[in-house]
């Protein structure tokens, strides 16, 4: 297959992926949104004013980055997770498997997919903010390379969930067991220098704390990690990620008996 | 006379530990029209999953059109198209997004795709804009769609696996007529399917499989003429007695108007029927007991009186 070919097979599969969730925005685009509109009523406007300034600033400011980036990392998971598991399930996979279509042309559609749905939904939650407070940006650049990593990694962790369940359930195993609790104690909500000193320590174990602090930065220039040490978890993490999915294809792990 | 497919020494052991392919050698010319034949669980559809890159294979080695498959996965799948036994599209889709998204996958450019896409949906009686979701459509359309859709890409080597099971007789025969025009055109096409006159009818050569091993391979009428007895029935006009029927044959009276005759090799109809007019028997009719090509597979997979 030359180039050319396969650029049509990767827009191809893109064009898909990106059609299907915007088809079915009800259930893909819309209840994040309702879901974020939610947190930043009772915690911004209701709760938020009780709440001391962190880093100087108001507790709503203080969210919105985490929040949007809890819901770029739960929608690049499920995107994939659900749409290649539900290939599988339906055997259309095999029509992928049975074009000329190399491995990483199928890892980079499905991925690409949950990313553009992960960013996608990401935007429109700080849409949904400017409704609370003034959105302002530090360093956009760090912004967009937080949201993109973070995206990557977590469309390519559902690819590998998809590959490896047996059935529906064990697609929702990860985002309930690991993604939620680590979300929530990965500094969302508070600046670990509030914590205790053991689990401030424990906290630092947490990659998605690096994650939302760095994508935090870009927003309001304060952290409490150097963002370096974010991005490099990050462009590890989807590194380590791409080798697993490729290798686990390679040896024909959920697709070929 | 350049060869479509060239299987060697070809085998599958499941994780479980059934081995559903011993040892397969196989070649199909480049043009033929090629029948795989065997009974349920022989190995056919194993086969073609390791053809196609849905199954694994535990060894062997295999060239389409030359292209070594195990070097060059994508080329070599590039050149085939396949109806698998089993429905697997996705139910969601439109007929007609099924099989852009297909041409797709083969670079083959949306513009190009969708007035092809069209023209195929139409050829196989899809084209009733009724018929747009592929979940609404009848078990027999939902093959034609993936016959449809193996077409996409034009491949030089066609493989069906029974596309032709849960199909009505209208428009088997139109599937038929498109398979062996395209086989006419220059498609080399195999094929399995549990109808053997079907085989009999469409294909030139054959290969019958039966517990992972190739039984007998070579073109149809060879093997069919190797069969060593024919079992005819034949009608009568009136009816006889069993005292009326010349000895020396193997016949046997079924009712007092029907007779059914082994005829061995050697011996011809000209004789029956001699000995049978001197008799006084009056044959109105005659026909084969069973189609030879099936006398002969069930004769190989061991369960013919031979
Ligand atoms: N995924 C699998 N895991 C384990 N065994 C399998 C698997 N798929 C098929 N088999 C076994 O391999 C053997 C060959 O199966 P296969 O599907 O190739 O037969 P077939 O010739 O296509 O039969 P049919 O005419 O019924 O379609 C059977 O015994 C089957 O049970
Ligand atoms: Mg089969």
């Amino acid at each position: 297959m030359n180039a050319r070919r396969l650029w049509i097979a990767l827009a191809t599969l893109l064009h898909r992926e990106v059609g299907r969730f915007l088809r079915i925005w009800m259930q893909t685009l819309l209840p994040p949104v309702i879901t974020m509109g939610i947190y930043f009523v009772v915690f911004g406007s209701l709760l938020g004013p009780r709440i001391q300034r962190i880093d100087g600033f108001s507790y709503i400011e203080f969210i919105v980055p985490g929040l949007v980036m809890m819901s770029v990392i739960t929608n690049s998971f499920s995107n994939v997770a659900s749409s290649f598991f539900n290939a599988r399930f339906q055997r259309s996979v095999e029509e992928l498997q049975v074009a000329p279509v190399p491995d990483w042309i199928m890892v980079a559609g499905y991925v690409g997919g949950g990313m553009l749905r992960g960013i996608l939904v990401g935007f429109l939650v700080l849409l949904v903010s400017l409704a609370f407070h003034p959105v302002r940006f530090h360093n956009l650049a760090i912004v967009m390379a937080f949201l993109v990593l973070t995206s990557l990694v977590f469309a390519l962790a559902g690819f590998s969930n998809a590959l490896i369940a047996r059935r529906f359930d064990d697609i929702s195993i990860v985002p309930t067991f690991i993604l939620t609790p680590l979300t929530y104690f990965g500094g969302v909500f508070y600046s670990i220098s509030l914590l205790p000193p053991i689990w401030r320590a424990l906290s630092r174990l947490n990659p998605i704390l690096y994650m939302v602090n760095g994508f935090r930065f870009g927003f309001l220039g304060a952290s409490d990690i150097p963002t370096w040490i974010g991005l490099v978890t990050l462009m590890g993490l989807a590194g380590a990620l791409v080798a697993l999915n490729l290798l686990l294809l390679a040896r024909g792990v959920g697709l070929r008996t | 006379m350049n060869t479509a497919l060239s299987i060697r020494n070809l085998s599958k052991t499941y994780s479980g530990g059934l081995e559903a392919l011993r040892g397969v050698d196989l070649d199909v010319e480049e043009g033929d029209f090629y029948a795989l034949l065997g009974p349920n669980g022989a190995g056919k559809s194993t086969l073609i999953g390791i053809l196609t890159n849905l199954v694994r294979p535990t060894a062997g080695e295999i060239h389409v059109f030359g292209v070594d498959a195990r070097a060059h996965p994508e080329r070599a799948r590039a050149l085939m198209g396949v109806v698998p036994q089993e429905f697997n599209f996705n139910v969601f889709e439109k007929t007609l997004e099924i099989l852009v998204f297909q041409a797709g996958l083969y670079g083959i450019p949306r513009t190009e795709a969708l007035p092809r896409a069209q023209e195929l949906l139409e050829r196989l009686g899809l084209g009733d804009p009724m018929n747009q979701i592929a979940q609404h459509l009848s078990g027999g359309m939902k093959r034609r769609l993936m016959v449809a859709r193996a077409l996409v890409n034009s491949p030089r080597l066609l493989i069906l696996d029974e596309p032709t099971a849960g199909v009505d007789i209208e428009l088997r025969r139109g599937l038929w007529e498109i398979l062996t025009e395209l086989n006419q055109k220059g498609t080399t096409i195999i094929l399995t399917t549990h109808y053997l006159e079907e085989a009999e009818k469409l294909c030139r050569n054959l290969a019958i499989i039966d517990h992972g091993k190739i039984l007998e391979q070579g073109p149809i009428q060879d093997l069919v003429r190797r069969l060593e007895v024919q079992t005819f029935v034949l009608d009568l006009a009136a009816a006889t007695t069993l005292e009326q029927l010349p000895s020396g044959f193997q016949i046997r009276q079924i009712d007092p108007n029907r007779l059914e005759i082994d005829v061995p090799e050697g011996l011809t109809l000209n004789q029956v029927f001699a000995a049978l007019e001197a008799r006084g028997v009056e044959v109105i009719s005659l026909r084969n007991k069973s189609n030879r090509l099936e006398e002969l597979f069930l004769h190989l997979v061991g369960r013919g009186r031979l």
